[in-house]
This record gives structure tokens, sequence and C-alpha cells, in this order.
């Protein structure tokens, strides 16, 4: 076994990072299809006021996080089909005010602790036996109800409309792909850490949609740059010894300027 | 496609099922009346084209149709239920305006376009099966695109772009075919091979159509029956009695050399 796997904590890192990995360019294909990239990051801040809250109130912030980003979403979703703000503007009230909240807890609280910041900017190597758990099981849950609704959810982001003639029930779906934006947040927000949680939903994606030619294939392909990006990341991390979040994105990004170089060639 | 049967032609209108019927429709927008007291009886293997100026509703009444606006008057009835307990969306086929159908750039192919018009039918929580797959071909070969099944959607010309979105729509195997605004940008080639299409659709499969068009002179040389909207319904009938009557020339006076030039 190399000298990364025999660490328990680096065993872990991958583990989540792996989840993370598959679910976050998956969630993430569909979000940059319906120009929705930035919900991603909106909820991320939300994520990051529930952590507060749970830090200050002494519970688990995961589990504090996971609630406060899901109502968060419901409210996202409402403003945007009541169709009283412009999308970006529900999405920027909803970035700032998670922050806002974040911040004046924190300052209840006495200040930043070192808890926190790993929430921040991540912390894949303090993943916890309870987190990985934790993540493997919301990971799944993504993942199923993605493979159960691939359809639908293909017809709506394709042509909301048509979808809506045909019957599928396109506002009752669009609360559940914003629901799993939530979860997705909520995991990646423990490995790459909340302000770069957009990048993983939305640069594999990004660079998926340059590449292919057939939905299936963007969802593909945007999976292998993902998981590619999470375990060069998480390996240059140990060797190099640097943060593992910003080097899973900086992969990422690498990645899709490969695509932009091979391209503008041929 | 399964379920689409024309009936023998010999048949009255009486005798044909009402497939749409509209009582006293209206609709306001913000307060401004958009369509007022719209009452239009489609029958099975009509083929109707609603035309009318700008800002005169006509779209808007395509959409209360398919149920994506609900009226703020009167009733909506399909196949003999009223709108709102109506569930067998398979049975209505939509084709909405190719600009704001889609963005070029999105990834997927041909194929994958058409089989999601499905959907609906294969119902929620299905994977699609071989009969979805088949179907799908089928109303690919019906539009003439299926030599192009695997290629990028946003690569294709604008008229071979709408005969894939006619065959999503038919891929449920509808009944009634609603249109909208279907030639806007496509070539006069293509829109000859799209109206002998729909000329195929409704005569050989017995599809009913509805067509929304500003295009009055080229739509009133096809259809069966006219509807002449300005926010109220100025007339309903053959083409042929909208051209004695003059319903066509006093609802486009300054127009009227169109449909004069197709005749």
């Amino acid at each position: 076994m190399p000298e990364i796997l025999q660490y328990g904590f680096m065993q872990r890192a991958f583990a989540a990072g792996i989840a993370i990995g598959i679910i976050a360019p998956v969630i993430g294909v569909f979000l940059v299809l319906r120009r929705l990239s930035l919900i991603a990051d909106s909820l991320a801040h939300v994520a990051l006021a529930g952590v507060a809250v749970g830090l200050l109130a002494g519970t688990y912030p995961l589990a504090g996080a996971l609630v406060l980003t899901l109502l968060g979403a419901i409210g996202i979703e409402r403003l945007r089909v009541s169709g009283r703000l412009f999308g970006e503007a529900a999405l920027a009230i909803f970035l700032s005010g998670g922050l806002a909240v974040a911040v004046v807890v924190i300052g209840l609280a006495g200040g930043f602790t070192v808890d926190l910041f790993s929430y921040l900017f991540g912390a894949i190597t303090a993943v916890r036996p309870g987190d990985l758990w934790l993540i493997i099981g919301l990971g799944c849950v993504v993942v199923a109800t993605v493979a159960a609704l691939y359809k639908e959810l293909f017809a709506i982001t394709f042509d909301e409309e048509s979808a809506r003639v045909q019957g599928i029930p396109v506002d009752t779906l669009n609360l559940v792909l914003t629901g799993l934006v939530a979860v997705t947040v909520v995991v990646a927000m423990r490995v790459v850490g909340a302000l770069l949680t957009g990048a993983l939903l939305v640069i594999p994606a990004a660079t998926a949609m340059r590449l292919s030619k057939s939905f299936r294939g963007t969802v593909a392909i945007a999976l292998a740059c993902s998981l590619t990006a999470v375990v060069a990341g998480i390996t240059s991390s140990f060797y190099l010894n640097i943060a593992a979040g910003g080097a899973i994105v900086l992969c990422a990004i690498l990645l899709f300027s490969g695509t932009v170089l091979v391209r503008s060639r041929s | 496609m399964e379920t689409s049967l024309s009936l023998p032609k010999a048949s009255t209108a009486a005798e044909r099922e009402a497939v749409a019927d509209l009582h006293r429709v209206g609709f306001s927008y913000g307060g401004d009346p958009v369509l007022h007291e719209i009452s239009l009886l489609i029958r099975r293997g009509d083929f109707l084209g609603i035309i009318g100026p700008n800002g005169s509703g006509k779209t808007t009444l395509l959409r209360i149709l398919v149920g994506l606006l609900q009226p703020s008057f009167g009733q909506v009835r399909l196949f003999g239920a009223d709108i709102r307990d109506f569930t067998e969306w398979q049975r209505i086929g939509y084709v909405p305006q190719k600009a704001v159908a889609f963005e070029s750039r999105f990834p997927a192919t041909v194929f994958e376009v058409v089989v999601s018009g499905r959907s609906g039918r294969a119902g929620l929580l299905r994977r699609f099966t071989d009969v979805d797959r088949d179907a799908a071909e089928r109303a690919l070969d019906t539009v003439g695109m299926a030599a192009f099944r695997d290629r990028r959607i946003g690569r294709l010309s604008a008229g071979q772009q709408q005969r894939v979105f006619i065959a999503r729509a038919l891929a449920s195997g509808p009944e009634l075919l609603l249109l909208d605004e279907p030639t806007v940008g496509v070539d006069p080639d293509a829109q000859e091979q799209f109206y002998s299409l729909l000329r195929r659709l409704n005569k050989e499969l017995g599809t009913t159509l509805v067509l929304v068009s500003h295009d009055i002179g080229v739509v009133a040389q096809e259809v069966t029956q006219l509807a002449c909207l300005n926010r109220t319904l100025v007339f309903h009938g053959s083409p042929e009695e909208a051209m004695r009557s003059g319903a066509l020339a006093q609802l486009y006076r300054e127009q009227s050399w169109v449909v004069a030039h197709h005749h």
C-alpha cells in the first residue's frame, strides 16, 4: 500500500473526496445548463451560517448546516418562482444574507475558531468517521434521486415549458433539485470549504460541456474530470503539503484550461 | 401514433369528437384584457390556423390550450375533461416558438431531445424502455430526421431543429398537436417541407392540428379551419368563408395584399 493510503485520515479524505467528486458534477451539469450556477455559492454561504449556529449552540455543525441550507434552498426557489425578483437578485440576497448571519453569530461566539475556519476553506484531512458516514449517506441520496428522476430533470433542463405541457410536475422537481443542491453543498463544504464549493459543482460541468455533444456524455465527462481533480488534488496536497480544497479546485481549473487550449488549436 | 387513428373521411363535422372546447374564455394580464369571450370548438381531424396581428392574443390562446396559462374567465375542456382535471397530457403535443425553446450550446443529441418527449408518458420514476426509444425513432422517421439522430441539436439549421421539436412532440403519440409560430426564422424551402409534413400528419395520421401564425397567406392555403383573433374571435370558419366574408381583409386591412397575392 502506498504511504499516502496508510493513514486513516487519508483514507477518509479519499473516501469523502470521491463521494463529493461523484455528486457535485452531476448536480453541477443541471445547474450550469439552467443558468443557476450561482445557486451553489449562495447556499454555501447559508450553510456557513448553519455551521456557525451549530458551533455556537454546541450541536453537530453539519446538522445545523443541513437544516438551514435546505430552508435556504426552499426560500430561493420560492422567490425565483414567484417572479418578484430576478433569479440572480434572489441568489445575491441569500449569499450575502448567509454570510451576514455567519459573521454575526461568529462575533457572538467570540470570534473565529479553528473549527469554523475549516468549514470556510475545507479540511478534508480532518474528516471524522462520523462525518464520513454522513457524507456517504447524503451522497447516496443525491445519486439515487438523480438516477430516478434523470429523464424528467433532462426534459425540464432542456425546455421547462414543454416539460410542463407533458404533465411533468415541474415545480415540485425544481424544488427537489434545489434541495439536492443544498445537500451537495453541505457535503462539499467539509471537503473544499464553503468558499470553493461552487467551483466543484460548476467547473467540471463547464469542462464537459466543451467536449461532449450528448447530455449523457456531458455527465460522464464531468464525473471523470471531477474525480480526476479530487484524486490529483488530495494526492498533491499530501506530498506537497498544500491545502487540499484549493489543490482540488486548481486541478479542476487545469483540466478546464486544457480543453480550452485543445479546442482552440483544433 | 399508437393511439391516433383518423375517423372515416365521410363523417360530418357534427359527428366528429370535440378535441378541445373553449367556452367564453377570457384572459387578463395585470388588469389588461388580452382575450375576451373566446368560444371555439376544435374537432378531431381539424387543421386549425389561428391568425391575428401582433398583440392579438394568439400565443396567449395557445398557452391556455396547453395548460401553461390559466384563463381568467370561462372554461376549457380537452377531450371532454375540464382542463383543470385533465391528466392525459400524452394526447397533447406542443411545439413552442423556436426562439424560446433552447440554447444552442446545450449539449444534447437529436435523439436525446426527441425521446425526452416521452418523459410524461413513460411516467415518473420509470426509465425509458425500448417502447419509448422505438417511438422516438419512428417520430424521427416521420419528420425525416432519422439520419441526424446522433448530431448535437445546436449544430442543426433552424428548419432541421424545428423538425426535431415536432418529432419530440410526436414521440408521445399525440392526437392533438399545437404549434406556436413554427416557421419564424425558417427558410422558404424548409417551410414548404414543414407544411407538407403537417399535411401528412393531418391527412394520413389523422392528427388534429392547431397552428398559430402571423403568416396569413400561407396559413389560409393550408388549413381547413381558420380562427381570426384580435383579442376577440373575429371569425371562425373555413378559409374560403373567411375570404368571402371579408374577415381577413378587415382584420389585416393594411396587409390584405398578402392574401390576394396567394390566391
